[in-house]
């Protein structure tokens, strides 16, 4: 179809814009393995620390990329189901305060005023003006959710039996789940934070925050997965020359997540004091519980993939694998879903690890951690997310890739680096060695007392994985920088694959109506919230003043109280 | 609402396999008696370090966390000792890993973390902190000795 240019332009900047901070992202990506293995036995490189480094990595790939992201496509799916534009201006502020709230934060952290990581757990102390820019970006992320649920109220009410399109339905159903869980980390920063940090009060429950961004952070990894969802269900079925297999297995997935994806957070606290060990239980078998839809999923993919291989003429258990189109250029968004999904397996089964209550002892907070999560948000989070800028804004611009072959190339480069990656992370998670901790200078330097041998090898793979991954990542780089450099050579239009369904049910009302799920999911995360912040209530101690990143002395409160 | 019988056979088989996480969750939780750490309220006389001994084999840790060690840094106890681990932090979030006995505890200021264990092996233990806790973070680590050497 065919769009404004305003809208044509936002989409643009929505989608170029992390692109291009990807350069620093996946920069700072690499240096770590390059510290963590010994190579680099330096506190920063370039003038820029190692933590503050890790900082800019985690925000910018896990919160900046993905909150835009997830906006634009959310723009283009409802645009192109509806077909009609969202309200320009709204766009346009949430667009400028997306920005805004991104380049505070980035100034925050470029000046080393706020190397927290991503986390930003109290009470290391970052700038007002990080905590802040967090928040903008968020807020700006809302504005679009409100403008499309009046959109789809209003198109609901004219087509009250059709089934809303699955495409337009997951999208909804990701932002409401994202508009409840940054309340909790919107109070956090809003309440707690930002007059902590400026010095107005005295002090921060530590507790309070962390379990607050818990009820937000495990949310988050859904609100990145779900857009990659969408496109498996709605895209790829169609990129691989197939169908949809269920159509409303795809629906019940999805509510699932609504009701699941929240009342899971205390799995990231189990080696937190103050919440007792029933509660922790509990948050365990619910993450158990948003494993089903995950499940469903890869069911439903893998029998979509088989149907698309023999309809390709495919035969035998295996022989429809062969003829799936893994390299076809005009269908390069095919290998960006495969890569992903190929290291979705072992992003889930290292995920059910990490959920499994005593099991976590062993993993937590160790190297086995970004193993596990680079294989969902760096697997088919990521690949989904530039397959489809790349696609989006060839589409629109009317551009043709620039390098095709390598375009369908990129993606099992990425996929390669990311095993070897992960497999020397997991493994040195297993043998205790920490994340988010700057190797060179002690564990890894066998001039330090500190010195494990242990930990060469875990970390030397990490790094060959970086160092693969960091040329896939550039390479991607090129090409959408390089197509946005094309003359047009076609008629740009807005267009999205459509995936028909192979078993296309009738609708079922329970599954096309948001309101029941809504209170299911309202009444679990009290079930299960309420008993945690109680806890953390009962069992808390003094307030902490806020500490620098440099000194074991809180910082001064000002005289004036 | 008719179901597809291979779909029907997998989500009984995917409900089936979730039962059997489930079953050995519990089952590993009362055989091995593992369990994550203990939540106790808060109290101030956890926050100086300390080791009680309070019999042949059976110690008390107070250990505190701090910018940028662990007090007691260092642990003497003979072998088959069993710790109980007290654990708070005097300013930044702090981790506590000792890999080989697969003890994990975050050290969290105003709050009491507690856990037990058991050494049945003489050794060195690396007690590693493994949240970031500013510049030093990387610096931070104590040592539990089991049996050697024995004065101390």
């Amino acid at each position: 179809m065919q769009v404004t240019k305003t809208f044509k332009r936002i989409i643009f900047l929505e989608l170029a814009i992390p692109v291009a901070l990807l350069t620093i992202g996946i920069y700072h990506g690499l240096m770590q393995t390059i510290y963590r293995a010994g190579v680099l036995k330096e506190t920063s490189f370039a003038k820029l620390d190692y933590y503050q480094g890790l900082t800019l990595h985690g925000v910018i790939n896990a919160l900046v990329l993905t909150t835009f992201f997830a906006v634009a496509f959310g723009h283009v799916t409802l645009t192109f189901y509806f077909k009609k534009e969202p309200n320009k201006k709204l766009m346009w502020l949430s667009f400028i305060m997306m920005l805004s709230g991104t380049l505070m934060a980035a100034w925050a952290m470029f000046a080393g005023k706020a190397s927290v990581l991503y986390t930003f757990y109290p009470p290391l102390k970052a700038h007002p003006l990080f905590y802040l820019g967090a928040t903008l970006l968020i807020a700006g992320s809302w504005i679009p959710f409100f403008n499309w649920a009046v959109m789809y109220t209003r198109w609901k009410k004219e087509n009250a039996e059709t089934k809303t399109p699955l495409a337009v339905l997951g999208t909804l159903i990701n932002f409401t789940i994202w508009f409840v869980c940054t309340l909790a980390v919107a109070y956090e920063t809003l309440v707690l934070l930002i007059p902590w940090s400026m010095g107005w009060t005295a002090g921060v429950n530590v507790n309070l925050a962390r379990t607050l961004f818990w009820f937000f952070g495990h949310a988050l990894v859904y609100f990145w997965l779900l857009p990659a969802y969408i496109m498996f269900y709605t895209i790829l079925p169609k990129v691989a020359g197939g169908k949809l297999y269920s159509d409303l297995a795809g629906r019940i997935a999805l509510f699932l997540f609504l009701v699941f994806s929240i009342p899971v957070g205390v799995h990231h606290q189990y080696s937190d004091p103050t919440i007792q060990q029933g509660v922790k239980f509990f948050h365990g078998l619910l993450t158990y519980g948003v494993s089903i839809p995950s499940f469903i999923t890869a069911f439903t993919i893998a029998a979509s993939l088989e149907y698309a291989g023999r309809k390709r003429g495919g035969k035998g258990w295996f022989g429809w694998m062969k003829k799936l189109p893994f390299f076809d250029e005009n269908r390069f968004l095919f290998a960006y879903f495969i890569g992903g999904l190929i290291l979705f397996i072992f992003g889930g089964v290292t995920g059910i690890v990490n959920a499994s209550y005593s099991l976590n002892n062993v993993v937590h907070n160790t190297a086995w951690l970004p193993g596990h999560f680079h294989m969902t948000v760096a697997g088919p989070v990521f690949l989904s997310i530039v397959g489809m800028s790349l696609y989006l804004y060839s589409k629109m611009s009317g551009k043709r890739i620039f390098m095709p072959k390598l375009t369908t190339i990129i993606p099992y480069l990425w996929v390669i680096g990311m095993l070897i990656f992960s497999f020397g992370m997991s493994w040195g998670g297993l043998r205790g060695e920490p994340r988010r901790t700057n190797l060179g200078i002690t564990y890894l330097n066998p001039d330090s007392e500190l010195f494990r041998a242990d930990w060469v090898p875990t970390t030397t793979m990490a790094m060959l994985g970086g160092i693969i991954m960091f040329i896939a990542g550039m390479f991607f780089i090129l090409v959408f920088f390089g197509t946005m450099l094309r003359k047009r050579s076609a008629e740009p239009v807005l267009t999205i694959p459509v995936s028909e369904a192979y078993h296309d049910e009738k609708r079922v009302p329970l599954f096309d109506r948001f309101k029941p799920w809504i209170v299911a999911m309202v009444i679990i995360i009290l079930i299960s919230y309420v008993p945690a912040l109680m806890n953390v209530n009962e069992n808390s101690g003094p307030n902490a003043p806020r500490f620098d990143i440099d000194n074991p002395t809180p910082i001064e409160q000002p005289a004036a109280k | 609402m008719k179901m597809d019988k291979i779909e029907k056979r997998i989500i009984i088989s995917s409900l089936s396999l979730m039962g059997l996480f489930v079953f050995s969750l519990l089952y590993a939780k009362s055989k091995y008696n593992s369990d994550v750490p203990e939540c106790i309220p808060f109290d101030k006389a956890y926050t100086e370090p300390k080791i009680n001994q309070l019999d042949e084999k059976t110690y008390q840790v107070f250990s505190v966390a701090s910018m940028w060690q662990f007090q007691p840094s260092e642990i003497y106890i003979p072998v088959g000792s069993e710790v109980d681990f007290y654990l708070t932090s005097k300013d930044v979030v702090h981790g506590f890993n000792i890999s080989d006995k697969n003890i994990n505890m975050m050290a969290v200021y105003g709050a009491i973390n507690k856990t037990s264990v058991k050494f049945d092996k003489p050794g060195v233990y690396d007690i590693v902190c493994h949240e970031y806790c500013g510049v030093g973070h990387q610096n931070m680590r104590a040592q539990v000795i089991v049996n050697y050497p024995r004065s101390k």
